[in-house]
């Protein structure tokens, strides 16, 4: 009985111990770690794929998956920063109407929800699995930013007060830090006060259900990769003020980041089940385990292999609770039945 | 005891919520027919699979030509020389005859398989058969009969003692029927025993020795065909009196509620009838004839043409969600595939098809909500203790009750129900049959879709009997009978199979 408490609390709290765990470590290691500056610039590290693991976990709840988030965060940014751009970085290239800033990243987020929306026109209408559309867009959406910009940085022409997006703060706060908690509260409220939130938890749960009980579940899964899209291109916009530049390459690898941090949190890769307050802190934990490791000087490929080990071992253990479960419910219901129910 | 091929003796299995065997035993002669009767559910598959090895027993023993074996698995039954041919075949629809029986035991020519000699052999296997057939055809070219003579064949090859045949006529015709009948009567001269499954009396009595009746899990008695009746057999299968243990609808019928015309999809061939209020509508037929196809279709879950009714109005039902809208529920024949969410909570899977009644801006009222779901696990006695409890640690009972909850919110008038009580226990059964009484009384109007006859028989006030995706018969209560439906329910016709 006891265990079996202890097996729930850690569920529900074991993320946030995790967390607080690490921060001791890495405070033992260099006490500077704790430091409130550096605390707020992981924060604003985090910020970004953070609103990005927030369209992700929507996705993952109903099942699915959206793989194109790197790109289509580069497609915002290169849109917006081609449209704001003084002129052209080549003669044969569009772009350059150096555009009011606002509107430029209006039409940003527009494209990169348009692609929210291609997606989900392709795992709906040609029911190609979520994992292989998202894939192929990721890298057709890539292709697409490197045609228009040539591969080159865009530099010139961006309005000093567009800086303030990514670069300024309210307070303490930098202002990308607070879009992110806006955007996480927005979406919390979304899955666990409303009807929507209810519907994408049981299509994820199990879809024939879902049909059955009069969802349209086509309507909910298209919604989820639209959510993905345009909280990609709010993204986009933030990094391209923050980068204040255009870069090709940016965000490249983001999908990484954003699973490895939904899973972390709780969200079940096979949908259905996660909550994003757990996603809050597996945001957290890839934040202060890369500035921790940059910290502690190491180098850039002992981190890629120490993100993808940590994927590997969400997924791990994601799968092996899942085992365990099954098999403790199938005892508690032989003892309730063998207890006349 | 020394001719006996089989023995199985206090065979238990328990499943959670079901004790599917209870202390079973059966014996088998060699060279004998040996008949296997009893009502769904009875545990006559479990037993089946316990002695394939598909499944574990958890208690008795199996004594098989002469040895005692303990946990075995279904190779290990196939090189003891036990064959059993399913309802559902065991044969991979894609590939060809000779490469579903020559599977696992494939003839090889040095690393490569010899595929003439394969093809060869098939030929033998299937002249005495008296069938002509190209092993090389696939497997999906074939109809039912001829899958069933490739399943025969694979016993042959096994050099099986024992074939096990599961319903072996549930999709014969009269002249396939005799055929399979030479072919037991052939084995059976040549010393192999056979135990054969099946509803139809008639049968027992012509091709059986001994035949053995299980009811609830449970040994009844094992009779000499040549000493016994078809009445003492049902007596013996069913252990009561058919229509006592189900509440008796006393309702007046009332004006229609839902009248379907010329229904028409792949499967369901011009489809008409009505629906009055205050009525149970019993549907059944044979597995896969189209019952379900059926309330699938008039609930939106399948494309059809044709043209719905509801209480007079023309509907067009394209998706659940129409269905829903116009007071239509279903509670789906696979429960926990198609009817709850296993993961999630008594709340959610109530409430989640009526949340927009007690939702403000698509925000969800929760004190609405809770007193809707309280409201109606009271009203239907759904045994959890709270809300929040996962869906999964409920009794198979108690889970179709909360999908029933489910729709009761939605203020359905209009109630499907597809196998309401298969996997559900006794007492929980006759709970259920009493909540569909309750509803007819209170005005509302019930489909139930039973392969069960003697639950579709003590439930129905009307019944119709689908084959081959038409109705062959409209019988009123008084003329309800298990022999009627049983031959309306695989009529004439041997067409398609």
């Amino acid at each position: 009985m006891k265990k079996i408490n202890f097996g729930y609390l850690f569920k529900k709290y074991g993320i946030a111990l995790v967390f607080v765990l690490i921060c001791a470590i890495f405070t033992a290691f260099r006490p500077n770690f704790i430091n409130p500056n550096n605390l707020i610039e992981i924060l604003r590290q985090v910020s970004f794929y953070g609103i990005v693991a927030v369209g992700m976990t929507f996705c993952l709840l109903t099942g699915g998956i959206d793989l194109s988030v790197g790109s289509n965060v580069g497609l915002a940014l290169i849109v917006c920063a081609v449209f704001m751009a003084a002129k052209p970085i080549s003669p044969d290239l569009t772009g350059g109407t150096n555009i009011n800033p606002i509107i430029g990243a209006v039409l940003g987020i527009l494209v990169s929800t348009g692609v929210g929306f291609f997606n989900g026109a392709l795992i709906n209408e040609i029911n190609i699995p979520p994992l292989i559309v998202t894939l192929g867009m990721l890298e057709v959406i890539r292709g697409v930013v490197y045609v228009m910009t040539g591969a080159m940085p865009i530099y010139e022409g961006f309005e000093d007060y567009f800086r303030f997006l990514g670069q300024g703060s309210i307070g303490p706060i930098p202002v990308p830090v607070i879009i992110f908690l806006v955007i996480m509260a927005v979406g919390w409220i979304v899955l666990n006060k409303t009807v929507y939130g209810r519907y994408v938890y049981c299509l994820g749960g199990n879809a024939e259900v879902a049909r059955l009980s009069g969802i349209d579940i086509k309507k909910i899964r298209y919604s989820v990769y639209v959510i993905s899209g345009f909280l990609c291109g709010i993204t986009g916009i933030i990094l391209l003020s923050r980068l204040n530049s255009g870069q090709p390459r940016a965000a490249m690898g983001y999908e990484m980041e954003v699973v490895t941090a939904c899973v972390l949190g709780g969200v079940s890769i096979a949908g259905g089940e996660g909550k994003l307050m757990g996603v809050f802190f597996g945001v957290l934990i890839m934040g202060i385990l890369f500035n921790g490791l940059i910290q502690m000087n190491l180098s850039e490929f002992y981190q890629m292999i120490i993100k993808g080990a940590v994927l590997l071992m969400a997924v791990g253990l994601d799968t092996m609770s899942n085992a365990r479960k099954r098999k403790l419910s199938e005892k508690a219901i032989s003892k309730a039945k063998a207890g006349n129910v | 005891m020394k001719d006996n091929l089989l023995e199985m003796k206090g065979i238990t299995k328990i499943y959670p919520g079901v004790v599917a065997l209870d202390k079973m035993d059966i014996s088998v002669k060699r060279g004998e027919v040996h008949a296997l009767l009893g009502e769904n559910g009875a545990g006559k598959s479990t037993l089946i699979k316990i002695l394939a090895g598909a499944v574990q027993r958890d208690e008795g023993e199996i004594l098989f030509d002469g040895i005692s074996y303990d946990q075995y698995s279904p190779n290990d039954a196939i090189q003891m020389g036990i064959s059993v041919i399913y309802q559902e075949f065991n044969l991979v629809s894609k590939m060809s005859i000779e490469e579903n029986i020559f599977f696992g035991k494939e003839h090889r020519n040095g690393i490569f398989l010899d595929r003439n000699a394969m093809i060869k052999k098939a030929r033998e296997v299937f002249k005495p058969l008296g069938v002509e057939i190209d092993p090389r055809e696939k497997i999906s070219n074939l109809n039912v009969a001829y899958q069933q003579l490739v399943e025969i064949a694979k016993a042959i090859l096994n050099r099986s003692k024992l074939i096990v045949m599961d319903e072996p006529s549930a999709a014969l015709c009269t002249r396939e029927l005799e055929i399979l009948f030479k072919l037991i009567r052939q084995f059976k001269g040549e010393g192999t025993s056979i135990i054969y499954i099946s509803h139809r009396l008639e049968e027992v009595f012509e091709i059986a020795d001994r035949v053995t009746v299980l009811r609830d899990g449970k040994y009844v008695d094992t009779k000499l065909v040549s000493e016994t009746n078809k009445d003492e057999l049902i007596k013996l299968m069913v252990g009561r009196k058919l229509t006592g243990g189900y509440p008796q609808n006393n309702q007046k019928r009332d004006k229609v509620v839902l009248k379907v015309k010329g229904l028409t999809n792949h499967k369901l061939k011009n489809i008409s009838f009505e629906l009055r209020r205050n009525e149970i509508l019993g549907i059944t037929g044979l597995i896969g004839s189209g019952q379900t196809d059926l309330v699938r279709a008039i609930f939106g879950a399948d494309p059809y043409i044709g043209e719905i009714f509801v209480k007079g109005k023309k509907v067009d039902i394209r998706s659940p969600q129409d269905a829903i809208r116009y007071g239509i529920s279903y509670l789906p024949e696979d429960r926990k595939q198609d009817g709850i969410l296993l993961e999630m909570s008594v709340r959610f899977n109530m409430s989640i098809a009526s949340l927009k009644y007690y939702s403000h801006r698509g925000f969800i009222d929760k004190d609405k909500e809770n007193k809707t779901v309280q409201k109606y696990v009271d009203a239907i006695r759904i045994k959890t203790p709270s809300f929040e409890q996962k869906s999964k640690n409920l009794s198979g009972g108690n889970q179709q009750k909360v999908i029933l909850g489910k729709w009761l919110a939605c203020a359905s008038d209009i109630i499907i129900f597809d196998e309401p009580t298969r996997g559900i226990d006794v007492g929980a059964k006759q709970e259920i049959y009493t909540l569909m009484n309750n509803l007819v009384h209170e005005g509302k109007s019930i489909i139930i879709v039973s392969s069960e006859l003697p639950e579709l028989i003590g439930m129905s006030d009307r019944a119709l009997v689908i084959y081959n995706g038409k109705i062959t018969a409209e019988l009123e209560k008084q003329e309800l009978s298990q022999e009627l439906i049983l031959s309306k329910a695989s009529t004439e016709g041997c067409e398609t199979a």
